[in-house]
């Protein structure tokens, strides 16, 4: 309690000093409060600071010439500003990784919640969570330096700058996050499912794939979708090993440039504020952000709607 | 009874053909690969891993001598050190700590303690803390350029370690928020109860048993956040940490005001270059980077098992 409390020996009373404890919480629960405001305030920030911007940025480029325009060229003499230039290449780039991620990941964590004992349970999580937090730049040195290389040797005509290697390198990346969320996910498939499909008669791989999989997808399939939004909004990779170079397509074995690279490259540089420079990369951050923004709520909705309650 | 079975042989049932393939065998064999294929899975990423850290040492552990922790950065490659990133990254993390230890902890404590009542600022809060864990992190830099550098100039100096430092701390507020809720969470109803029953109030309660209860898993979260924190390079770049930067931020209050690079930054510069030599400069960079990761894991870790012993 509190050691100040006064004792009136007169009386032998003790009186706790109660005011003056109340005065303190109301303080600290203010401040504590104002802690707490300060995410809201955080995210005002983001959307005022993007939404300010970027309409600057369209009272200078119409809307519908940043959306049909088919080059982005916003630092040479002639500008040209077609957003989906840089949306193509982070497209492409997350879809590489997810076909990279999203096996790998799954059957990462099926392995860890049905067929490894917990000796290797717990070896194997320590390793995942390693690989989780690994610094994106080191994994762009990998990209660019080792598995461009690497592929090199047995894809010719590959760029030193490609889509491919970052794709594949990003998709390392996001697989222990699609493993630990699938695990999850598997994991809180109660019991009495997977025992009554073997009292039935089935396999292990028959309840996993029959039973626990479908039972579990909607954990799944939020984790994908997450992993993507965080491969969409990975900087370092892509800038690393993908290149500087605008091309809108598909084509996974020339350079590239992502939207997050290209805003890494104009404020790496010298854009002067007010200049049509800097309200662009306002305009491609407000795209980014209503792309993640728009795949965190779409995973959302998604547990909401397809989650099986087993209470 | 042998007899009766047998000089009756048309009475005697015999299973009808069955309807289904039981076809065990073959399910069985299935099984069998799929066994191997999650096996599988799980040891392509551990060798991806293994690859990635054998690769950056064997790069990196021919420049990494004390010469190089000691020198500045410089053109010519033999002569390159870490040094101003590295008095830089660790300048930078006490500044996030400073920042975000009270604000994190903070917010967690009204969240979990001073908020019984579903009330529209909790949940604002807690949707707004949801949301902001999946915002890129190029963003926040974007947030951190507009308001920190810009219009907060007069007090941060522009592009300085202040400005990066705020940046990284909205970046991992929720993490330790998170954290922190999950630790306080933890500690028995009954440690509280008992204070209410000694009639101290709300705030005594928290400060005197619930907070010191709950610390090492608070520290275990603010650890990983800050090993998050520092690995990060994008929203560095945004808040205009210089690339090339000769001299070491002083270690005093108006160092806070100047500018500064970070262990990431110089990494990503150094891969940038097209010459050789840098990439193993960077090679050495990344290994005293991981280095100190994992000193902080470690530590983290081994607080989390403290922690759980306790229990």
């Amino acid at each position: 309690m509190t050691a100040d409390a006064p004792f009136d020996i007169a009386t032998g009373s003790w009186k706790p000093k109660r005011d003056r404890a109340n005065l303190i919480q109301s303080i600290v629960k203010l401040v504590c409060g104002a802690f707490a405001a300060i995410s809201i305030f955080t995210t005002i920030g983001i959307v005022a600071t993007l939404i300010f911007e970027a309409i600057a940025f369209l009272q200078e480029i119409p809307l519908s010439q940043f959306l049909t325009d088919t080059k982005w060229t916003p630092l040479f003499s002639t500008q040209q500003f077609g957003i989906f230039v840089l949306v193509s290449a982070t497209i492409m780039i997350s879809v590489i990784s997810l076909l990279v991620a999203a096996p790998l990941g799954l059957l990462a964590a099926i392995c860890l919640s049905e067929y490894a004992s917990p000796n290797i349970r717990r070896i194997l999580k320590p390793i995942l969570e390693i690989l989780a937090g690994v610094p994106t730049v080191v994994y762009g040195y990998f990209a660019l330096l080792t598995v461009t290389p690497f592929l090199q040797s047995f894809i010719p005509g590959l760029q030193g700058f490609n889509a491919l290697s970052a794709g594949l390198v990003l998709g390392v990346m996001i697989t222990p996050m699609v493993a630990s969320l699938s695990e999850d996910a598997l994991y809180s498939v109660p019991r009495s499912l997977k025992d009554g499909s073997y009292a039935l008669g089935a396999t292990k791989r028959e309840t996993v794939t029959s039973v626990v999989l479908p039972a579990a997808l909607s954990g799944i399939v939020s984790s994908l979708i997450l992993a993507v939004s965080r491969a969409v909004g990975e900087t370092m990779i892509v800038t690393l090993a993908a290149g500087a170079n605008p091309t809108l397509g598909f084509n996974p074995f020339v350079p590239v440039m992502t939207m997050t690279s290209f805003i890494v490259q104009v404020t790496a540089g010298d854009a002067p504020h007010g200049t049509i420079e800097y309200k662009t990369i306002y305009a491609v951050g407000m795209t980014l952000f209503l792309i993640t923004l728009a795949l965190n709520i779409f995973s959302f909705w998604f547990v909401r709607r397809f989650r099986e309650k087993y209470e | 009874m042998d007899s009766n079975i047998s000089s009756r042989p048309s009475e005697v049932a015999t299973p009808p053909r069955s309807k289904f393939k039981t076809n065990v065998s073959g399910r069985y064999t299935a099984d069998r690969i799929f066994a191997a294929a999650a096996w599988t899975a799980t040891g392509i990423a551990v060798a991806i891993l293994a690859w990635l850290l054998l690769t950056i040492l064997i790069d990196g552990v021919g420049t990494l001598n004390l010469n190089f922790l000691q020198s500045l950065p410089s053109r010519r490659p033999e002569r390159a050190g870490i040094f101003p990133a590295l008095v830089g990254t660790i300048w930078l993390m006490a500044a996030v700590a400073a920042i975000s230890f009270p604000v994190g902890v903070g917010a967690g404590i009204f969240l979990e303690e001073f908020s019984e009542n579903d009330n529209w600022f909790t949940r604002a809060v807690e949707i707004n803390i949801g949301n902001l864990a999946g915002v890129p992190s190029i963003i926040y830099g974007l947030l951190g350029l507009a308001v920190f550098v810009r219009i907060f100039e007069p007090i941060t100096g522009g592009r300085s370690v202040l400005s990066g430092a705020l940046t990284l701390s909205l970046l991992i507020l929720p993490v330790i928020i998170v954290a922190t809720r999950e630790a306080l969470r933890a500690v028995p109803s009954s440690m509280r109860l008992a204070g209410y029953a000694l009639g101290a109030n709300r705030w005594q309660v928290v400060w005197s048993h619930v907070l010191p209860a709950a610390m090492p898993g608070i520290l275990t979260g603010v650890i990983l956040a800050l090993s998050r924190a520092i690995g990060e390079t994008a929203p560095l770049i945004a808040v205009g940490a210089a690339v090339f930067i000769s001299f070491t931020p002083p270690l005093s209050p108006a160092g806070l005001q100047t500018q500064f690079t970070a262990m990431p930054i110089q990494i990503y510069n150094w891969i940038s270059r097209p010459q050789e030599e840098f990439h193993y400069l960077a090679a050495s960079g990344i290994i005293v980077l991981m280095t100190v990761l994992l000193m902080m894991n470690a530590i983290a870790i081994y607080l989390r098992n403290k922690f759980q012993k306790q229990q």
